[in-house]
């Protein structure tokens, strides 16, 4: 298993960091300061609304998806990133394949586990859709923006 | 009617050609059917018990006319040479080869169409009032609010993957077409004591085999803070809604669970943060979908027509069908024609080719080429001039689509049943077929007024059952076909869900049984009573004695 992360529209594949990983349990019970470059499991049924809590702590969080049926970690990803403002690595692991990699994108994840082999249908999956109607956790610009530009440019 | 921009027609042609590879990947063996059916089912493709069914969107209903001649080439060219219209204003093809299914969304995507998100556990197609823009009775066209729901709803990252499908139905009038209350999100268009226009919002209705009515969790929402709090609700739904059960994975088990103020505390709580965040459409875009939905070029009419008064004495067919099949429209002049898509002993919402082309070429000619699928399974043609009326009833009574039927007891709701479904415990068609026969030989049919009958063929409630003035479900005992009776349902303003009134009938009482409720009605009700409002007064006891006496 390795790591491919998101490098603008295509991925850099290293290896799973083998370094300490946390469980948001252990994390909430101790409250214990991890070290440097510490890694957060969080559980899909973890419960962002109304938490206060300092992800910024860790360098990567990872999010899990036990069935990629089970979308209760794309609102943790954009939860983490817009109301923990959190600026590190935002890992899936678990079951996902190249037809929901840009979703989990749009929604905040920033790497994926996954094996090496899966770049390229992971990259192909990237460019299946352009332009986007709603906002999220990403920095696509909406359609809506994209018009209003439109007709700034006509006028 | 809304038009498609560069940008939603590159979603559209980007979404079919992704598709389209999904289908080779499935074709070349590449992914198993298990691997397949996820794809699939996010793209309005079912495995049908004879063959793959595809629901093609309507979005809210609205259809032109190049849309309805395509769908009519479609059915000739893949299908069987007909459609299907669904409770969903959407419209279903039966017999299809997966194969042709990228060309078929190519043919749509031509026409501005497409199946996104007709299936799976995500932000479904949402529906409205088929009266809108044409009804004296709403506060405002709802549909430019249908459309900016679509477009935020459209692959939205965060809610593809949701505990089950989400329906959302919108309504800007007090006499509820749309059904909003039995909706995941209904949506109805008021004023305030400012008067001011936004949203009652309503959460947690829904049928199935839990049937609730929704409950308000907003009096009143400012209509350009709609999409973050469409946001805030569906975000605390996708984190706390079951997922252990399908049967209990619905928003409205999560909002009877935790209570409509727990639940409400949630929402509030998530809009609180989220409101000013960049979701909702600025202004400007508002305005540019708001713009599409125009009025059409009215022309400046009195109030009835000669030629029309003169055809209603000489023709009583005719007269019959403008009392039963035409309402009023806001503009003198004008009417509001509704096709009965519910010829006497066939399929209900059926369609064929040859009728789809007739709708169309109606629509253009008299209806500023527009028509409306309802949920009621039938169509409407929104804008005809008083004075156009005969005509457009002389071609419809051609193809047959004149039935004088409306809201009467023959226009059934059905779901496709065990002739189609592979859910289904009994069949639907023949039941709404053998009834729609009886009532037709009784007579008498305008006489007995507003009386909605509703068939599902599983607990599923596609068919609606719950909402049947008489409901009919299908059960499965032992191995037959059996029928439950559920009586007094309403799926308008003043919305009710029905009660069980006894045991379970074999398909041949269904039939009479639905005569002897109709009979007891008849003897009992006052004046121009509804059946409704008749078994309202008159309670289940006396309905259930006269159902099961001597039977």
């Amino acid at each position: 298993m390795k790591v491919l992360k998101i490098q603008h529209r295509s991925f850099e594949v290293s290896q799973v960091f083998d370094g300490t990983e946390i469980s948001f349990e252990d994390w909430q019970a101790a409250s214990f300061l991890p070290s440097a470059n510490s890694t957060l499991v969080l559980p899909n049924s973890a419960l962002l609304q109304g938490l206060e809590a300092d992800f910024s702590v860790f360098d990567t969080i990872i999010l899990e998806f036990p069935s990629f049926k089970d979308g209760r970690a794309y609102s943790q990803a954009r939860r983490l990133r817009e109301q923990f403002g959190f600026k590190g690595e935002i890992r899936a692991r678990g079951d996902f394949g190249r037809d929901q990699i840009l979703f989990m994108l749009r929604a905040g994840i920033s790497a994926f586990e996954a094996e090496d082999e899966n770049v390229v249908a992971f990259e192909a999956a990237l460019r299946e859709f352009s332009l986007f109607y709603q906002t999220c956790a990403d920095a696509a610009v909406p359609v809506w923006h994209l018009r209003a530009h439109r007709a700034v440019a006509a006028a | 009617m809304y038009r498609y921009d560069q940008f939603d027609e590159t979603i559209v042609r980007d979404r079919v050609h992704q598709f389209r590879g999904q289908v080779a990947r499935r074709l070349s063996g590449e992914i198993t059917e298990d691997q397949f059916k996820p794809l699939r089912l996010m793209n309005g493709l079912y495995l049908q018990l004879h063959a793959y069914m595809l629901r093609v969107a309507v979005p809210y209903g609205t259809l032109s006319s190049a849309q309805l001649h395509a769908l009519a080439d479609i059915a000739d060219k893949y299908d069987k040479g007909y459609g299907h219209i669904t409770t969903r204003q959407n419209l279903q093809y039966n017999w299809l080869a997966l194969v042709d299914v990228p060309d078929i969304l190519d043919d749509l995507a031509n026409v501005e169409m497409h199946a996104i998100q007709t299936s799976g556990n995500c932000i479904r197609n949402v529906t409205s009032d088929q009266y809108a823009g044409a009804t004296a009775d709403e506060v405002e066209d709802p549909r430019p609010w249908c459309e900016v729901i679509r477009q935020w709803s459209t692959f939205h990252p965060e809610f593809s993957f949701l505990p089950r499908k989400f329906k959302i139905a919108v309504t800007a009038s007090e006499n509820d077409r749309a059904a909003v209350r039995v909706h995941d999100i209904g949506l109805k268009l008021h004023k305030n004591a400012d008067g001011e226009t936004g949203f009652e919002v309503m959460v947690g209705g829904g049928l199935g085999r839990t049937p609730y009515i929704g409950l308000t969790i907003r009096e009143f929402l400012p209509k350009e803070d709609l999409l973050s709090y469409l946001e805030a609700i569906l975000r605390v739904y996708n984190e706390q809604g079951r997922r252990d059960n399908m049967y209990k994975a619905r928003i409205k088990i999560l909002v009877n669970a935790l209570g409509i103020e727990k639940f409400r505390d949630l929402v509030e709580a998530e809009w609180d943060r989220t409101k000013d965040a960049l979701i909702d459409l600025p202004a400007e875009e508002v305005d540019r979908i708001q713009a599409y939905f125009s009025p059409p070029p009215f022309e400046a009419l009195e109030k009835g027509s000669a030629a029309l008064t003169q055809a209603i004495g000489d023709d009583p067919a005719f007269a019959r069908w403008e009392r039963t099949n035409t309402v009023a429209h806001k503009k003198p002049g004008y009417r509001i024609v509704n096709i009965s898509l519910k010829p006497i002993g066939m399929p209900p919402g059926d369609i064929s080719s040859a009728q789809m082309r007739i709708v169309g070429q109606l629509a253009e000619q008299y209806s500023f080429d527009e028509a409306r699928a309802t949920h009621e399974q039938n169509i409407c043609l929104p804008h005809v001039k008083e004075s156009d009326l005969f005509a457009v009833w002389q071609v419809l009574r051609a193809h047959e689509l004149a039935t004088p039927n409306i809201n009467l007891a023959s226009d059934i709701i059905a779901c496709p049943g065990l002739d189609y479904c592979n859910l289904a415990n009994a069949r639907s068609i023949p039941i709404a077929e053998r009834i729609g026969q009886s009532v037709a030989a009784r007579g008498g049919e305008e006489e007995l007024g507003e009386l909605k009958i509703k068939i599902s063929g599983c607990i599923n409630a596609c068919g609606h059952h719950h909402l049947g003035h008489i409901g009919i479900l299908g059960v499965d005992k032992k191995g037959e076909e059996f029928y439950q009776i559920t009586l007094g349902g309403s799926g308008a303003e003043d919305t009710s869900l029905g009660e069980i009134v006894g045991r379970g009938l074999s398909s041949e009482e269904v039939v009479t049984a639905v005569e002897k409720l109709i009979d007891y009605y008849k003897e009992n009700r006052n004046g121009d009573e509804r059946f409704l409002d008749a078994y309202r007064r008159i309670g289940i006891g006396q309905f259930k004695e006269a159902l099961y006496e001597s039977a």
